[in-house]
């Protein structure tokens, strides 16, 4: 198999894997915005249960995350939903990522001196619009080099689809390296990550520039 | 008459902060509040704000209740949107300015009235422009916070509340994060809008600045005005031993 045919063949999972990686950060974001305003509700026993959901997503391995959203279904319920397998993944990812975003939210959000809230209450301003116009984009600024390193820790992370034996980058190199008894397409599943992952950096340290006109 | 507090009563915890105290200010008037440390200057100026409630007493904007007092004891707040429309009626400039960071100076100033008060654009940015010229910042306008000195800096937080068209201002040690070389510019804009009759409640150290610009003083401690009069009068010839002391203090 010459580099070329390696490439075509393991070319799919890339796709696959760029997919997990994208719908994941789609869902992952706002829905770790939800989880961050659970834990800090003005309810103590919502504000209870999100604080375990969140010590459980990241208390337990991811891999056993994923395998406990394909399998739960079918041992649970007795359901086994066609076409499942791919659905399970975005859910057990996007799931679990809410919760570390979440946190990273929160500890932005906790960082806002007080005042600033009292300086937009005093002008006029409705909850909703310090919210968003006075408390969110400075939050955005401080958390983005812990996004960041988030994103990049989930770039990796999506090898971990080959659990559910989904044929992502990761699972396919796996695959082809055994049937050719060869290491190259470990070589190239580590230079793709690698590239995925300047490229994440590179982004975000534009988003990161180009909100440096201000301290 | 602007504002009325009537035995105003504030606790933290158990401690008692505030303890019966009664303050009205007049259209026109620059009442300035002196006191040690802790006598509550600070959490009385929050209360007449709303970013504290109070336990019991009332206090009434332009003739409105905003908060009363009821049978029981217990002080009761008017609803949220009435609340919201008196508000209106004060601006508040607080001592580190707590200026947004991330809007330049102009939008600073420009963004409440707009999207608060959803004043057009063009006769706000006019004001605006106009507030900046009387704070010495005109050539500031597209400069971020963080580019500007604490001066500067409370300058504009003073030009962003007044651009909201109070009829009180209060100001809460607005001199005290300052450099000292710096505090001579903002009590040089204060003392402009005093002259301009603009109602004002200054909580400051500033003994010689009180002194200059109030039309009424208010001598605070451990919770209860001590003393209150024309400034001459309190700084001059204060009737009360606790205020003696207190300026003996400030003296050395
Ligand atoms: N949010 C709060 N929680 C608990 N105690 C408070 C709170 N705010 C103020 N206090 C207490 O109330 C008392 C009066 O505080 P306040 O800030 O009003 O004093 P001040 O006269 O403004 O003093 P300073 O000149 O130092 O600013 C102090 O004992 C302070 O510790
Ligand atoms: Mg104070």
């Amino acid at each position: 198999m010459s580099l070329s045919t390696m490439l075509a063949a393991m070319g799919e999972g890339m796709l696959r894997t760029c997919l997990i990686f994208f719908l994941t950060l789609l869902f992952s974001l706002p829905l770790g915005m939800v989880v961050m305003f659970l834990r800090r509700s003005r309810f103590r026993i919502v504000q209870s249960i999100t604080k375990i959901y969140i010590a459980i997503m990241r208390g337990t391995p991811l891999m056993l995350q994923l395998l406990m959203w394909y399998f739960g279904p079918y041992y649970l319920f007795g359901m086994s939903i066609r076409g499942y397998r791919f659905a399970a993944i975005i859910i057990g990812f996007s799931v679990n990522y809410s919760a570390y975003f979440a946190e990273i939210y929160r500890g932005g959000i906790e960082a806002i001196p007080k005042g600033q809230y009292e300086a937009a209450e005093i002008l006029g301003y409705s909850k909703a619009q310090t919210f968003f116009k006075i408390i969110l984009p400075q939050v955005v600024k401080m958390i983005l080099p812990s996004v960041t390193n988030e994103v990049i820790t989930l770039v990796k992370d999506t090898s971990l689809a080959f659990t559910l034996a989904y044929n992502e980058m990761f699972s396919l190199a796996k695959q082809i390296a055994a049937s050719q008894t060869s290491f190259v397409p470990f070589v190239i599943a580590g230079v793709f990550y690698f590239i995925a992952n300047y490229a994440v950096a590179y982004a975000m340290e534009r988003i990161e520039k180009a909100l440096d006109y201000y301290n | 008459m602007i504002l009325q507090m009537k035995g105003i009563q504030k606790s933290f915890d158990g401690l008692e902060v505030l303890k019966d105290i009664s303050l009205h200010v007049d259209k026109g008037e620059v009442v300035s509040i002196i006191g040690p440390s802790g006598s509550g200057k600070s959490t009385l100026l929050r209360c007449a704000t709303f970013l504290e409630k109070i336990d019991a007493g009332s206090i009434d904007y332009m003739g409105q209740d905003a908060v009363t007092t009821n049978e029981h004891g217990v002080a009761q707040y008017v609803p949220h949107q009435e609340l919201n429309r008196i508000k209106r009626y004060f601006g508040l400039v607080f001592q580190n300015f707590n200026l947004f960071p991330h809007y330049s100076v102009l939008k600073n100033i420009m963004d409440a009235p707009v999207t608060v008060q959803k004043r057009p654009k063009e006769e706000v940015y006019e004001e605006a422009m106009r507030l900046l010229k009387k704070m010495n910042l005109e050539n500031r306008a597209d400069a971020y916070p963080c580019q500007l000195s604490g001066g500067q800096q409370q300058r504009v937080a003073i030009a962003r509340a007044l651009a909201l068209n109070p009829e009180i201002l209060f100001f809460d040690e607005p001199t005290s994060a300052l450099d000292p070389e710096l505090t001579g510019e903002v009590l040089k804009v204060i003392r402009q809008l005093a002259d301009e009759k603009m109602t004002m409640v200054i909580v400051t150290h500033e003994m010689p600045f009180a002194r200059a610009v109030s039309s009424r003083v208010v001598f605070m401690d451990k919770g209860v005005i001590v003393e209150e009069g024309h400034p001459e009068a309190v700084f001059g010839d204060p009737t009360q031993e606790r205020t003696k002391q207190f300026l003996r203090n400030y003296q050395q």
